[in-house]
């Protein structure tokens, strides 16, 4: 399997790459780590015209702890994210998805960005974005910036609220509040694979915030009572994701899972501190 | 930097400590463009869309899979394939303990999961059973069941630990 040609464009700045998404629009790609496009070229699934790398992107490759954020850059990769210390703190969620994200040969060079640009349903970056009520930044040469919520931007499989000539510049997740007990899961065939169910979870003395992933087209999160209504609440959570059934499970597998997994994570003893 | 789609581009790469020069086109892997053109026929191509890990080489020291990367990225990079882990012919502590626990059977894998011990150990030098086996969770073996290379990985920890490496290599070089 080998690529269809293409144009390769190595842009050196945000403007450079800008310029080529608005000349180029749904002609063009932009090339993050590589690890979902790269796979795609590969197999023709998709033809661009022209490839821009942002690899090289100094202005893109920035982590930023803002005031209730911390904006995570287009071409940050996801091992930078392993390697930062503080994450644990700032976004404690994050720092227990990412360790179920492929394997750490992907994370090398993985973006944070590239994921929730390509929108996979069983994805863990997209799953704790929308989960966290983050939000996503687009750029575009003559357009507003606009940011948008992540329950917005995920539209269905591999489809986004991005326009043609926009750049996601950068990703928001809200910082660690006081009080919340972040939560993760996944249920994969083998630890790396794509998740049939994955699970985060905002965890507070009213309730619990539960983002699945893996099951409808794109990552839901509902806030759920605790206690005794918790059975039915994730029941009717479960049914709701319209599951179906596929070479890897079957719909009523996943719903279970949903039930099962969401029930035992809520419930387990709140661990000490994380890591 | 424009690299029109029908032109073969120039590339420069220190290649396993050489500066090595290539000209391909855009859409070349950089896999493909190893063995092709640079003659680095240890890089293995398997599935080329990055599940497998046979391709796995370290850029710029960092255990990456070369069919998803374009030939074209690597410009100014190093590269590092297994052809960089032996010297003067012979092989390496990791390589020899591969050989000594049966770590490998049609071998179609193994160069890629030698790299990927490389940057591996560096980040984790003492590794337990259960961290080796989510490293190799990155690549497919279909031979071994993975048994052999996890006791591989782990008695060369132990052995780059204890710094006893060094000295049994030069005491036995042909005890492989």
């Amino acid at each position: 399997m080998k690529a269809a040609s293409f144009d390769y464009v190595r842009a050196s700045s945000k403007k450079e790459v800008l310029q080529l998404l608005h000349e180029h629009g749904e002609d063009a790609r932009i090339l993050a780590g590589g690890q979902s496009l790269m796979a795609t070229l590969n197999m023709r699934l998709t033809q661009p015209k022209v490839v821009i790398d942002i690899n090289r992107v100094e202005e893109l490759n920035r982590i930023r702890n803002e005031s209730g954020y911390l904006a995570v850059g287009a071409a940050v990769r996801q091992v930078q994210l392993t390697d930062r210390a503080e994450l644990a703190r700032e976004v404690p969620l994050l720092a227990k998805a990412l360790p179920w994200i492929g394997h750490f040969q992907t994370r090398n060079r993985g973006t944070v960005c590239g994921s929730v640009a390509h929108a996979d349903p069983s994805a863990e970056i997209p799953l704790c974005l929308v989960t966290l009520g983050g939000s996503v930044v687009l750029e575009s040469l003559k357009g507003k910036r606009r940011e948008v919520p992540a329950a917005e931007f995920f539209q269905g499989l591999l489809t986004t609220d991005r326009q043609p000539k926009e750049l996601i510049s950068e990703v928001r997740f809200p910082l660690a509040q006081d009080g919340t007990d972040y939560r993760f899961q996944e249920i994969a065939m083998r630890h790396g694979d794509f998740a049939l169910v994955a699970l985060a979870l905002c965890l507070r003395a009213d309730g619990a915030h539960l983002g699945v992933g893996g099951v409808a087209d794109r990552p839901v999160a509902q806030t759920l009572p605790l206690g005794d209504e918790l059975p039915a609440a994730l029941n009717t959570l479960a049914w709701s994701l319209g599951a179906q059934d596929d070479v890897h499970a079957s719909a009523a597998y996943r719903r279970q899972l949903v039930r099962e997994l969401g029930q035992r994570l809520i419930e387990e003893p709140s661990h000490a501190r994380p890591r | 930097m424009h690299a029109p789609a029908e032109q073969r581009s120039e590339i420069e790469l220190e290649l396993n400590g050489e500066t090595r020069h290539g000209r391909t086109e855009p859409r070349t892997q950089l896999c493909d463009f190893l063995r092709h053109d640079l003659g680095a026929t240890g890089v293995h191509v398997g599935c080329e869309h990055g599940v497998c890990g046979a391709c796995t080489v370290l850029v710029d020291g960092v255990a990456s899979r070369s069919c998803l990367m374009l030939a074209v990225q690597a410009d100014g990079r190093r590269i590092d394939t297994v052809e960089s882990l032996a010297r003067d012919d012979v092989m390496n502590d990791l390589q020899q303990a591969f050989s000594r626990h049966h770590a490998l059977q049609c071998g179609f894998c193994t160069s890629g999961i030698l790299m990927s011990c490389v940057e591996f150990l560096q980040r984790v030098p003492t590794p337990d059973e259960a961290q080796v086996r989510d490293m190799l969770s990155g690549h497919l073996c279909r031979c071994t069941g993975y048994t052999g290379i996890v006791r591989a990985v782990l008695e060369v920890a132990g052995q780059r630990q204890s710094g006893e490496s060094q000295q049994n290599a030069s005491e036995n070089p042909n005890d492989v």
